[in-house]
Formats: C-alpha cells, structure tokens, sequence
C-alpha cells in the first residue's frame, strides 16, 4: 500500500494481515495499513464491516486473533494462545505502545467521578508520571483548544455530549500521542452538536497529526482526510486518496455505500 | 420511670460504650478487608475462587450470627489442636472471638454490597482507562474501585448499621458491652424497662451519628451528581435556561 499524499513522513502505524473472530463469525479477514506521521486516514463502512473492531484492535482493547501491530517502530509481541489464537507476551508493552496512542470512543467514557481537569492530567500524571504542574498547564492549554477551558472544574455529567467529547479529544491529546484513533467520534451526539467536534478535529489534523477516524460523516472524510479506507465483510475494498475513492471508485459495494 | 435511677443506669451503660465501639469499629475494618477480597475473588473469574467466595457467603449468611460466635468461643477449644496452636492466646479471649465472629459474617454480607458496586462500573470508563495505558492494578485502584465504592455507600450504611446493632450479642460471651452490663443490672434490679430503654437509646445514638457521617462521606463524593453550584444559583435566581 504505497501513497504518494503525504508520504513525506516515516511509518506511525502499521498493521499486517489483522485477524479477528468473535465466536464463529470472522469480522477481520486480513487487513494491513500503514499510515504515515501526518496521513489523516477515514475508515468507512458500513454496520458490521469490522471497522471498529479494527481500531480497537490497533490499541489491544480487542486482542486480534493474528497478524502483527507495529506502533512507532516498536512490534507488539505475541505469543500463541491455548485456543489457537494470539495473546500479548508483555502486557507491560501493551499498556506502554497504549500510551502512545490517543483513543476516542463513540460515547466519551470520560471518568464520571473526576472533575474535567482531573479527566485530562489522569493518564499524564499516573502513566506518564510527568510532574502535576506541567500537566496542569498542559492541560488548560488543550481545553482552552478545543474551547471548553471554562468547564475545567465541572464534572462530565454537567456538560453537552458535544463539550465531553471535546474533553475526551483533549484528555486523548494530554498524552501527547503518535496517534489519535477515533471510533465514531460524533455518532452519540445531537446532530447540532456534531458541527463543534469535527471542528476540533478538522483543526487537529491541519496542524500534522496522524489521525485514524472510524466515521459516517462522509462530508468530513471527503474534505478533511488524506485518504480513505472502505472496508467490506472485514476486508479492505477501497483504499486511496478521498477524491479517487469518492469520484472514481471501482467499487460497486461503495458506490452503493455513499448513495446511503 | 425512676429518673434518679435511670441516670445511673445511663453512667454505668456508658462506661461500656469505649467496648462496644470497639468491637464494631474493628469488625467493620476487618470485615470491610475480607469483604473486598471476597468480592474480588467472585469477580476474579477463577473459578476456584469464585465458588469458594460463594460457599463463604452461603454459610455465613445462612447461619445465625449467635450460632457462629458460639462456634468460635466454645466450639473451637474443644479441639486440642487449636488449643495447642499459636492461635490459642487470641482464640481463647472472649473479645477476639467476638471480633472475629462479627468480622466473618460482615464480610459475608458485605462482599456482595461490594461486588454490587463492582459490577456497576460502566465498562466504557474502565476501556478508557486501558487505553490510556494504565496497568490493571491501577485502573482497579484510580478508576473501578473509586466508583464502586459511591455505589456501594448506601447500601454499606446498612451494614454498618447492622453491626453496631450486632455488637450486643457479644454479651452471650462474657464480653460487658453495653448490652452485657444492661442485663448485668436488670440480674441484679429486676428492672428491665429502664435498662432496656437507656441501652436502646444508646444505641439509637451512635446510629444517629453513624448515618449522619456515612451521609457526610456520601455527599463528598458525589458532586459529579449534583448541579454545578454556580447552575443551582442560577435556578434559585430564576434565570436559569
């Protein structure tokens, strides 16, 4: 998979020939990608393709069956299981290669019992064991970013589904990922609050961030993406920069995907 | 209702209040310890542990707490064994078999608040956690545990409750609690309406500042369910959105 958009940077990411099963159904078939520093990457499809069981395969929240995971440089070992599958050999590697990416779930999961401050300077603080002072700033300076500073001391339950994932873009960022992977980002939110979190994002990605965006928001794709991934019945079967996917795709199944 | 002595019925029960609390302050440390390791072990998915949490449970919410601390106290040094044990010196004081009785059957109960609370922790959070890279230990200790702990508050209250109240049992062994030194003085007056009263008001009393201090703890850390302060203002100001 060789792109010629922004190919300047070296390898963030990259997966090869990933396979996962739930029970009988096979959901991941082999997909690979590698993504470079800066590419921001869709991955579109529709319900049941796998694409968000390929994101949270790339930060282990799902261990993959097979295939290998390289972040940064650093491959995640694996060890054959007793079920015939693969298991982490250091769990320790896990949680560190976890560490360098940023993950933004569907419905936030911010920490229900810590004040948004306190949400952003966790990870910072506790893994990263960086001093409190720093992160604090650091952290004022992501919220005052993505626009909720004044919330600082409020606790998720008081805000706008738009405003928790604004904060869950900034507690992501606090730990100055190489990647940020984002499943379905807008997909809880009230429609009028969709605007103000790819916002955010589209912002993210201007300034060179490599960004994995599992989305429905074709219009964000299209604009805002160095390339797009359509993936079908767990295989990938477009792959290519948004205005070939999207004006000259040899896919049927796509075509009939963006039709809706 | 003889006030003159009932106010020495009051000074002597009181003196035997240092006892009581003692017996209910170490037996909720000790039982609230064996609790989260018994919730712990029923969540752990081991097996083994799992049904061994389960048969702890079983028999010790199925039996009577009187039966369980006479099995300690007289049931356990029928056995030349544990008298001969270096467990004997603390087996055959009457006080820590009641702490150890009352310290098995809490933890009984109190394993199952826990693993309520346990189980009540979104597992959204805890993916949060793990994909910040936290290790399972401290995703256990900053994330799952602080909020199974807010869940499980209430209905640990309860609990506690129960083992103030149970504390008087302890009186069956020798042990001159408050309920023990109250039917000490009924033996010797056979006056049982204002013993019984004074001591049931004794007891009403530690309750009352047992609840007020649990619903102290409780309102600490709950603000995330609260409205913002400056929102609450704004409503009592009416013009709120």
């Amino acid at each position: 998979m060789n792109l010629p958009l922004s190919a300047a940077g070296s390898l963030a990411l990259s997966i090869k020939d990933l396979h996962k099963s739930f029970g009988p159904i096979e959901v991941l078939k082999g997909i690979s990608l590698d993504a470079r520093e800066g590419e921001v990457v869709s991955i579109l499809g529709s319900s049941g393709s796998g694409k968000s069981t390929f994101l949270r395969c790339i930060n282990m929240l799902e261990t993959p069956d097979s295939g290998s995971l390289t972040v940064g440089g650093e491959t995640i070992r694996m060890l054959p299981a007793r079920n015939g599958k693969s298991k982490p050999a250091d769990i320790a590697q896990v949680d560190r290669v976890r560490s360098r990416l940023g993950m933004v779930f569907q419905s936030f999961n911010l920490w229900t019992h810590k004040t948004i401050i306190e949400n952003v300077i966790e990870a910072p603080v506790h893994v990263q064991k960086r001093p409190r002072k720093e992160c604090i700033e650091e952290a004022e300076a992501l919220l005052a970013k993505v626009g909720i500073a004044d919330k600082r001391n409020q606790y998720p339950s008081h805000l706008s589904g738009g405003q928790q994932q604004r904060a869950a873009i900034a507690r992501a960022l606090a730990m100055r990922p190489d990647v940020m992977l984002f499943d379905e980002p807008t997909s809880a939110l009230d429609p009028e609050l969709v605007g103000e979190v790819l916002r955010v994002m589209r912002s993210l990605a201007e300034e060179g961030r490599t960004m994995l965006i599992v989305t429905h928001e074709m219009g964000f794709a299209r604009d805002v993406s160095s390339r797009v991934i359509f993936l079908h019945k767990g295989l990938v079967e477009e792959d290519g920069s948004p205005k070939d996917v999207f004006e000259n795709s040899r896919s049927d199944r796509f075509r009939q995907f963006i039709k809706g | 209702m003889d006030w003159q002595f009932t106010q020495e019925t009051f000074l002597s029960l009181i003196s035997a209040l240092p006892l009581t609390l003692s017996l209910a302050g170490a037996s909720i440390v000790l039982g609230a310890m064996l609790a989260l390791a018994l919730a712990l072990a029923r969540t752990s998915g081991i097996l083994v542990l799992d049904w061994f949490a389960r048969a702890y449970v079983f028999v010790f919410r199925g039996t009577p707490l009187l039966v369980q601390i006479f099995l300690i106290y007289y049931g356990l040094s029928q056995f030349p064994a544990v008298r001969h044990s270096i467990f004997w010196p603390v087996l055959r004081d009457a006080y820590w078999c009641a702490v150890m009785a009352l310290s098995l059957n809490t933890a009984a109960y109190a394993s199952e608040i826990i693993r309520g609370g346990l189980l009540s922790v979104p597992h959204g959070q805890v993916e949060a956690a793990r994909a910040c890279g936290m290790s399972r230990l401290m995703v256990f200790r900053r994330i799952v545990l602080p909020l199974a702990i807010r869940q499980a508050l209430p209905g640990y209250g309860n609990e506690m409750i129960s083992m103030i109240k149970a504390t008087s049992l302890a009186s069956i062994i020798t042990l001159m609690e408050v309920t023990g030194v109250a039917a000490r003085i009924i033996s010797e007056t056979y006056r049982a309406i204002e013993v019984f009263v004074v001591a049931g008001f004794i007891y009403l009393a530690i309750n009352f500042l047992l609840t007020r201090l649990v619903q102290l703890v409780e309102f600490k850390l709950s603000p995330h369910l609260r409205q913002p302060e400056n929102a609450a203002q704004a409503v009592i100001a009416g013009d709120a959105r």
